[in-house]
């Protein structure tokens, strides 16, 4: 086999881990730490996506001369628009529901089929084409059959960039340190003065926002419509799960462990194959560290 | 149910935009209100049977835009035999189960008269058995893997041998020998690459690989990997949905060009190149019977109509023409038949012509598929087609393609199960 295809494999995997973590981070918040099954994680990253869609319009229309710079306003007005979303839902819905698991997994799966509704209503049941700035189309080329697509680069390095960015505010600042505090024991913090109330919100807003974030970033591989999140979400979750609940190393972990199983099982057999390859390595992971690849012990 | 309520009201708007909103109003308030208004008025209620909502709609809603525009159009002229045609919507939900129910219930409740709809395959299964037990019509518009012959159903989309079958020889023909298959994994792909795989071996091409991708899959990056190890002359794609935006994006970006390796489509058309986007496709090719760049004065005519109704920014293409000439090649068959009943029509409808936008064609007397012409399109920038080869004239439809099959389907000379053996 040629080196460069095998080279190019090798690449596709750390493609595949930095896809798979950046989908997975605002969950491993909301769902790792906060314990909330959100099932409309994938519609809250359509938001980021659909974000992305509409500045992307008003560069080609207003502002042609800055189209190649769209996608930075687009990652961050999809991060605070989908922060406010996800924050108007913790208010109004989840808030409610901390204590009933069960009930939040049939609210947040109504959100989910209503947010879906409402892309269709507004944007129409077609899927939506977002075109990427022309810097980030084709790829660099370092042989013949090696060459890495400068999108995918673009997407490790953001994927990067927000774990750099999560480890530093949950562990440099006072937020962060409430968060921790909170997720690990909440009767004690709240005890000791700490605004639940006001974490969890906090907490919610941020996880939403970085799934903001993934959905804009995927645009540039993945399509656009009103029922794409769902693709999203079942991915997401086995990142999360298998990485251990309350572990962003176990995220990060969980995210390579993954990507690469599927990517090589893919190599050698077929997509679909390859699924049930990563499907089975997990269970049996599963099965040996039923907590995921990194638990925390907490005493709640 | 959130989804259901909204979707309804979305049809309200749609449907009072079209002038049939006592029809819409009839889906809020039930199926009283409806029958009180036009028990006076003698009409013709049709089914109308399509995803108006889940991940289906995408494809679907612009067909049921189509048949309601047809409708309309009808209606304006005086409807089918002096009576007025009123369609009953309902909404299949991408769900095949509820395909079948809702089926049950036009054909017991509202008794229409026939019904227009369902787009996949597993859909037009579903409701298969509800239409045969209960002697409904269905006309049904999107190509398809054929392999099937009921005397339920008249099929406007293309067979495989005016779609599929013509696309592989053109390709054998024109671009290479060695061909990459790729598909979604469910029903549509798995029988069609099994006629290609055929179709190759005898006419003497090479399959490099055969891969298929579940559902949603957004992850090509392997794939295209193995894509250039393999190095194709053609790819052959059968993937459906979502799927192709993220194919031709990942392939555009890891540097395969339509002068590279081309991608040969049949599940893609204008509708769905609106969101992919024409500059990642250019130069790559579809087979169909229908494009909307097709230059004929009824064609002309037809995307002027459909524009004028929906908006500038809508396309017409292949399942959205047949759905709309299905409607009209019914009322055919009703004027013909002198009557509604289901028995009559379909004999009346054997031999049915007439000029569609897609030029003419001809409802096979013997396996009530459509006479259609089979083409090729180049994609250009703007989302439409340079048509770069057709077969001249319309090809008669062969559900049971000789080469992996020996059955035949023909109501004329097996009148009881319409399937007899090749000879």
């Amino acid at each position: 086999m040629d080196t460069g295809v095998l080279l190019t494999q090798v690449f596709n995997g750390l493609s595949l881990f930095s896809i798979l973590l950046l989908m997975a981070l605002g969950l491993a918040i909301i769902f790792g730490l906060m314990g909330v099954i959100n099932l409309a994680h994938g519609e809250f990253m359509m938001i980021g996506a659909y974000t992305t869609y509409v500045i992307e319009i008003f560069f080609s229309k207003y502002v042609n001369g800055a189209f190649s710079m769209y996608i930075f306003v687009a990652l961050i007005s999809s991060f605070f628009l989908t922060a406010f979303i996800g924050f108007l839902t913790e208010k109004t819905l989840i808030q409610h529901l901390y204590k009933r698991p069960l009930d939040t997994l049939l609210a947040t799966w109504g959100l989910s089929l209503i947010l879906q509704q409402s892309f269709r209503n507004i944007f129409g049941a077609n899927n939506v084409n977002v075109d990427m700035p022309k810097w980030l189309i084709g790829s660099f080329a370092i042989s013949q059959d090696f060459n890495l697509p400068y999108n995918r680069i673009f997407i490790l390095l953001l994927a990067i960039l927000c774990v750099g960015g999560i480890t530093l505010f949950l562990f440099k600042t006072r937020w962060g340190l409430r968060i921790r505090a909170v997720t690990q024991n909440r009767n004690m913090s709240s005890a000791l003065g700490i605004n639940t109330r006001k974490v969890d919100s906090v907490a919610f807003a941020l996880g939403s926002g970085l799934a903001g974030i993934a959905g804009s970033a995927l645009t540039m591989i993945g399509s656009v419509g009103p029922s794409t999140g769902q693709n999203y979400i079942v991915d997401s979750f086995m990142v999360v799960i298998l990485g251990g609940i309350k572990s962003l190393l176990g995220t990060i972990l969980s995210a390579f462990t993954i990507g690469e199983i599927q990517s090589v099982a893919e190599f050698f057999s077929s997509s679909s194959m390859a699924k049930v390859i990563t499907l089975v390595g997990i269970i049996i992971l599963l099965q040996i560290r039923p907590k995921g690849l990194f638990s925390m012990r907490v005493r709640a | 149910m959130g989804s259901k309520g909204l979707s309804r009201r979305d049809f309200l708007k749609r449907t009072i935009g079209t002038g049939v909103g006592a029809m819409g109003l009839s889906l809020l308030s039930g199926g009283n209100w409806t029958k009180e208004v036009w028990a006076k008025e003698d009409v013709i209620k049709v089914g109308v049977l399509h995803s108006f909502s889940g991940t289906m709609a995408i494809s679907e809603v612009s067909v049921a835009n189509a048949e309601l525009m047809a409708i309309e159009e009808l209606n304006r002229n005086g409807g089918v035999l002096g009576k007025k045609i009123v369609p009953v919507i309902e909404d299949g939900a991408s769900d095949w189960p509820t395909f079948a129910e809702k089926a049950k219930k036009l054909l017991l409740k509202d008794k229409v008269a026939t019904v227009f709809g369902c787009w996949t395959s597993a859909s037009r299964k579903a409701v298969l058995p509800v239409f045969e037990r209960y002697n409904g019509l269905l006309w049904y518009p999107v190509q398809y893997e054929g392999m099937e012959c009921s005397r339920n159903v008249f099929y406007t989309g293309a067979a495989p041998n005016q779609q599929i079958m013509p696309a592989v020889s053109w390709l054998l023909k024109n671009v290479g020998k060695k061909f990459y298959l790729l598909g979604s994994d469910y029903v549509f792909p798995r029988t069609a690459n099994l006629i290609i795989k055929a179709q190759l071996k005898h006419e003497g091409g090479i399959m490099v690989a055969e891969e298929y991708v579940p559902l949603g899959h957004m992850e090509f990056s392997t794939i295209i990997n193995k894509i250039k190890a393999k190095k194709p002359d053609v790819i052959f794609n059968t993937i459906n949905g979502d799927s192709n935006v993220a194919f031709f994006k990942q392939l555009k970006n890891a540097g395969i060009t339509a002068d590279d390796i081309p991608v040969m489509s049949v599940s893609i058309a204008e509708d769905e190149l609106r969101g992919i986007g024409g500059e990642l496709v250019e130069g790559h090719l579809c087979a169909w019977n229908y494009f909307q760049s097709l230059d004929n004065p009824i064609n002309k005519k037809f995307v002027e109509n459909f524009k004028k109704k929906y908006g500038e920014h809508r396309v017409t293409d292949d399942p959205i023409e047949a759905g709309y000439i299905q409607v009209y090649l019914w009322a055919k068959a009703v004027e013909k038949a002198k009557t509604t009943d289901v028995d009559a029509v379909r004999e009346a409808a054997r031999g049915v012509e007439m000029d569609a936008p897609e030029g003419h064609v001809k409802i096979d007397p013997e396996n009530q598929h459509l006479w259609k012409t089979p083409r090729i399109g180049k994609i250009r920038t703007d989302g439409q087609f340079d048509i770069i080869w057709d077969a001249k004239k319309p090809v008669k439809p062969d559900p049971f393609p000789a080469i992996v099959s020996n059955k035949v389907c023909n109501w004329l000379r097996y009148p009881k199960t319409g399937i007899g053996k090749r000879k």
